[in-house]
């Protein structure tokens, strides 16, 4: 398995990266290279150069403010899982994290690159998508910035236009009351979940303000569901959600197991999130 | 057509080498065929085997990930750097090495040199590490022959041999 050929430049900044991709048409942007390698050897993918921005400075940022996380382009999953400020500011990036692939993946793999990768079966997308977190990207006509929910298109398919490179993603912080949990189900430690679940509880008292749940693996995109009308009932907290997720069959699962792992996962998911903010509720009183 | 050649220099094990590839070129073939370091075994090539893995500036990550052309600027640990100079021409076999001598950590040896680089580098970021953070450390690496348990063993011995040196 060798990746067909294909020409490469490593632009030494943003300006140059752009205009290199800008270019050509058939150029793919190289920042892990953890999904897009693969993809080469397999000859799933077959771009005519690829443009490396692994020399472009000052894309390896991981910031944080009162707002929220900041992560940069070449920033690796390990750098953002290992820093206790993003734990303390949004500790659902840290929890989902730790399910992505192996260490040693996301010692080389960007939280970025698997934003905009778009597999609805990643888990930071659907982190992402939850926390309506965004996407700023650059072009040789300037930047934008692309809030998560109109970020995907489809299975792999980001609303990128093909001469943009995502920059930085932003996952908003905690906000008080708020308590987060996330789960996921894989056949095999580190490899890609059948079902994963991240859930956000907003709490104030005893009583819950907001319930929502996030789902990777089960739709062609990343879906967050709102929950909260139903919440205190947990049965039709589920069949809320599955009204608004269309879980299919492949060769990992049935749709019906599928269905049943989103069952599941919901109710352990979205109680633990009601844990967690009670708890962080009480530690702050 | 003639593929276009990229020149690259790569510094594994402490030696820099100059060498002209393909961008295709994936950093495992480099280090087998361009620089003949057939210690780094490639298994399935996609990053789930992680019989390929070496150390990027101390950091285990997958060699078929990797293309050499973006390799650059990084230091290279490969399983022939993991033996340790004693004023011998051979060296000696370093902890992780000796462990897995002593615990029968590998029986056909396809998949040990990931598991070598991978636990030096898990034995430098947590010493002492308890059975289950062994398992963890070496979850993302197959071995077909061992059933992992001696390859557990093997950790929790590399540590005590790491300790007492």
């Amino acid at each position: 398995m060798k990746p067909a050929p294909f020409s490469y430049c490593r632009p030494g900044s943003l300006t140059d990266a752009v205009a290199a991709l800008a270019d050509d048409p058939d150029a793919k942007v190289l920042a892990g290279g953890q999904s897009l390698v693969p993809l080469l050897s397999m000859r799933l993918a077959a771009p005519s150069m690829l443009v490396d921005i692994n020399g472009v400075p000052d894309l390896d940022h991981v910031r944080v403010d009162d707002s929220g996380v900041r992560v940069g382009a070449l920033a690796r999953h390990a750098d953002v899982l290992a820093s206790p400020d993003v734990r303390r500011t949004q500790p659902l990036v840290s929890l989902a994290l730790s399910h992505v692939a192996h260490a040693t993946i996301r010692n080389r793999g960007t939280t970025v690159g698997s934003i905009v990768h778009a597999d609805a079966a990643a888990e930071m997308p659907m982190v992402l998508t939850l926390l309506d977190g965004s996407v700023t990207v650059a072009s040789a006509g300037g930047t934008r910035t692309i809030p998560a929910s109109g970020l995907y298109a489809g299975p792999l398919e980001s609303t990128l236009h093909h001469d943009e490179i995502a920059l930085e993603a932003f996952f908003p912080a905690l906000a008080p009351g708020e308590g987060v949990a996330f789960a996921e189900i894989a056949r095999r430690h580190g490899d890609y979940a059948l079902v994963g679940v991240g859930g956000v509880v907003r709490i104030e008292g005893d009583q819950v303000l907001s319930a929502r749940a996030g789902y990777l693996s089960v739709c062609d995109v990343p879906t967050a569901v709102d929950v909260t009308q139903a919440w205190g009932d947990d049965e039709a907290v589920v069949e809320l959600a599955l009204s608004r997720l269309d879980p299919a069959d492949d060769i990992h699962a049935t749709a019906a197991y599928r269905a049943q792992l989103v069952r599941v996962l919901t109710r352990r998911v979205l109680r633990a999130a009601y844990d967690d903010a009670r708890h962080r509720a009480e530690g702050a009183a | 057509m003639i593929e276009e050649l990229f020149d690259v220099r790569l510094t594994v094990n402490g030696v820099t080498h100059a060498l002209r590839v393909p961008a295709r070129r994936l950093l495992s073939d480099a280090l087998r065929h361009d620089l003949g370091l057939t210690g780094t075994h490639v298994g399935c090539e996609h990053g789930v085997c992680g019989a390929c893995t070496v150390l990027v500036d101390g950091r285990p990550m997958r060699s078929c990930l990797l293309l050499a052309v973006s390799a650059v600027d990084a230091e290279i640990t490969t399983v022939e750097g993991l033996t340790e100079q004693d004023g011998t021409s051979e060296g000696r076999l370093g902890p992780v090495q000796q462990a897995f001598a002593e615990c029968h950590g590998l029986q056909c040896g396809f998949c040990t040199p990931g598991f070598l680089t991978t636990i030096t580098a898990g034995l430098r970021d947590n010493p002492a590490p308890s059975e289950d953070e062994a398992r963890d450390m070496i979850a993302g690496n197959l071995c077909r022959c061992t059933g992992y348990a001696n390859i557990v063993k093997s950790v929790l011995r590399a540590a005590q041999i790491a300790g007492e040196r």
